[in-house]
């Protein structure tokens, strides 16, 4: 079976970000850029599928600018087979990386497609959800646990409540939760083989993709700060500030 | 314009999250039904046609949509958004799995955790953990859109709406429910809680956790988490707060142990008084906190249970 991973280059999640003072958008020049965390989860698992025996082949596909060929090395450093990099430097929102996507399904024919459940920059938590409703596969999202069965896919699903678990047939799209699993660490030496693994590059245009959006971005802000307050020296100081300054006891 | 808001169930009722989200349809404006999917809702759908302000509820009561799985929940969404110009849901996990499908067979963009509503087709919603607040419009026919409850406060329940049920039957050969595990809690939500009380990794073990028990239930709190406690295994994975847990926004939120994580603040940092319990008096909680007390929790929890 070949596994399906979909990586997006983001701002690195420790970088605090800025507003650019003019706010038509946040200020990314000269920040750090790395592997979406969750995608690094979904080559992860992918991964470890191949290791099990389960997977055959891991490829790994991104949508961005030329650079966002750093993530896919990453990718095959971690153990991908091979990378698809669908170049353009528009801003390509959700829906445009599904169709995307939809298609390097269709030309690539996975049994399993893993995504992560949000990318940390703009927090939408849906590419995969479209991507399913796209391809007309079945769908387990939020994932903590991923159980190949056959012909048959067990996800377990941070919900709200808890955790649920679904079966699904194969081809299937996953995406990952935090706890799926511990992402590696890509070794020196693999660092090295994966500049010569093989990447294609592509563009939207090859797959007959308009990637326009129809969500325009008006403005971007800081939100309204929050100013650290005092220390209190006793736990009767707090109970007393709480009950006669806050008024929320 | 018309609007069709998504309700959410929690074991079978109406979330609480549903009237918040009925707000921000209010916020739009327009004819606004409700629609209640899965099995067994006759009085979910009863509740909701108590929420001011609604036209009517809709009502697919069918085994298909038990559990809520996305895959008929989609199909029935798309046979049903014909004629509205909104569909809402919250931006709970449901929402979240559900709506996204809807978008992507209609063709449209989905805006993601509305915070806050301009006009009927501009939106305000965080991008970057919430350290930026992004406004955008949307120029698509239909807009799909997940709401952030905290932005929005709930309608009332004095009205009183027409029920009417859907026929519509979606089939589903693709995915089956297995089981459920959910953490049983005499609690209030996380999400709708007025006070929160939650714990770092600085709480040592799942055992110490029961220190903030006897605080919780003097002050009607509900029990959180960072996800640092979460990953180490002392609490499940629903108790997370943060960028990839819940929101919360409640008057008072108290943070133990935690140290106050980009991520973690995500979470909290709208919450009315922030009041953080750690011993380095240099964490950044301390930043956003109203008040802080620099200490040993072991020692500071039972004082404060035995003095509230
Ligand atoms: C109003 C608006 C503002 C925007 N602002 C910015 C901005 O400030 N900076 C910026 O860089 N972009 C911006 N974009 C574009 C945006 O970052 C995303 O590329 C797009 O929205 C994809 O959604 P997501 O990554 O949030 O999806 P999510 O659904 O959150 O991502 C889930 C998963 O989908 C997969 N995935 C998502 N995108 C890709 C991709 N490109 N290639 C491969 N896999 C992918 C990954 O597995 C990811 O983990 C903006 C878009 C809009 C509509
Ligand atoms: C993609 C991504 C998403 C994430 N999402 C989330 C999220 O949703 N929510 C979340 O919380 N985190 C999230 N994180 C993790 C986040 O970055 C932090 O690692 C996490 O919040 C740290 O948890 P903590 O504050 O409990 O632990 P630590 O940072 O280890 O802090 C423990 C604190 O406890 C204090 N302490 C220790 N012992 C005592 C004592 N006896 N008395 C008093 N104080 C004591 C210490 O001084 C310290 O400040 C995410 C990370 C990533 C990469």
């Amino acid at each position: 079976m070949k596994v399906l991973v979909a990586v997006k280059r983001v701002i690195d999640y420790n970088v605090k970000i800025r507003v650019k003072a003019d706010h038509s958008d946040v200020d990314l020049t000269n920040v750090k850029m790395a592997m979406n965390p969750f995608c690094e989860i979904a080559v992860e698992e992918a991964v470890r599928l191949k290791e099990k025996g389960v997977a055959t082949e891991v490829v790994a596909v991104t949508v961005g600018p030329k650079a966002a060929q750093e993530q896919l090395r990453t990718a095959l450093a971690l153990g991908a087979d091979r990378a698809i990099h669908i170049e353009t430097d528009e801003r390509v929102e959700s829906l445009a990386v599904a169709k995307l996507l939809a298609k390097v399904v269709d030309e690539e024919q996975p049994g399993l497609v893993i995504l992560g459940k949000q990318a940390i920059d703009t927090d939408n938590n849906q590419t995969g959800q479209m991507l399913a409703a796209l391809t007309g596969l079945p769908q387990g999202t939020f994932a903590s646990e991923v159980a190949v069965d056959g012909d048959k896919v067990n996800v377990t699903r941070e919900i709200d409540g808890g955790l649920q678990t679904i079966a699904l047939t194969l081809p299937a799209i996953v995406t990952t939760d935090l706890r799926l699993n511990e992402p590696r660490y890509a070794k020196l030496p693999d660092i090295m083989k994966a500049k010569k693994k093989p990447l294609d590059v592509k563009t939207p245009a090859d797959y007959g993709v308009e990637v326009a959006s129809k969500v325009s971005l008006l403005k971007v802000e800081s939100p309204a700060e929050r100013k650290g307050g005092v220390k209190v020296a006793s736990v009767d100081e707090l109970i007393d500030k709480l009950k006669n300054e806050a008024k929320v006891l | 314009m018309s609007i069709l808001v998504l309700a959410d169930l929690h074991e079978g009722q109406l979330a609480g999250a549903t009237a918040h989200v009925v707000a921000a349809a209010q916020a739009i404006g327009g004819d606004i039904d409700i629609l209640v999917a899965g099995e067994g809702v006759q009085a979910a759908a009863d509740a909701a046609a108590k929420l001011d302000g609604i036209n009517k509820v809709r009502v697919a009561d069918n085994a298909v949509y038990a559990h809520q799985l996305a895959e008929p929940m989609g199909a029935l969404l798309v046979e049903l958004a014909d004629g509205y110009s909104h569909v809402l849901a919250s931006a709970s996990t449901t929402g979240k799995n559900v709506l996204p499908r809807l978008a992507a067979l209609k063709d449209v963009s989905q805006l993601s955790d509305v915070l806050g509503v301009e006009s009927a087709d501009t939106f305000l919603r965080p991008i970057y953990a919430g350290n930026a607040i992004a406004t955008v419009k949307s120029d698509d026919a239909l807009k799909v859109i997940t709401i952030r409850t905290t932005g929005f406060d709930a309608v009332g329940t004095s009205g009183s709406a027409t029920i009417e049920a859907v026929d519509f039957v979606a089939d589903n050969s693709q995915s089956s429910f297995v089981k459920e595990e959910l953490a049983p809690s005499d609690r209030p939500e996380l999400g709708g809680a007025k006070v929160v009380i939650s714990g770092g990794r600085g709480m040592g073990n799942g055992e110490n956790f029961k220190l903030l028990n006897g605080i919780a239930d003097k002050l009607g709190a509900a029990i959180g988490a960072s996800r640092a406690a979460v990953d180490a295994g002392f609490v499940p994975n629903d108790m997370q707060v943060g960028q990839t847990g819940k929101i919360v926004a409640p008057d008072l939120y108290i943070a133990v142990g935690i140290s106050g994580a980009i991520q973690h603040l995500a979470g909290m940092k709208d919450s009315k008084v922030i009041v953080a319990i750690n011993k380095d008096d240099e964490a950044p909680i301390f930043q956003v906190a109203d008040y802080g007390l620099v200490g040993d929790l072991f020692e500071i929890l039972p004082e404060l249970e035995s003095k509230l």
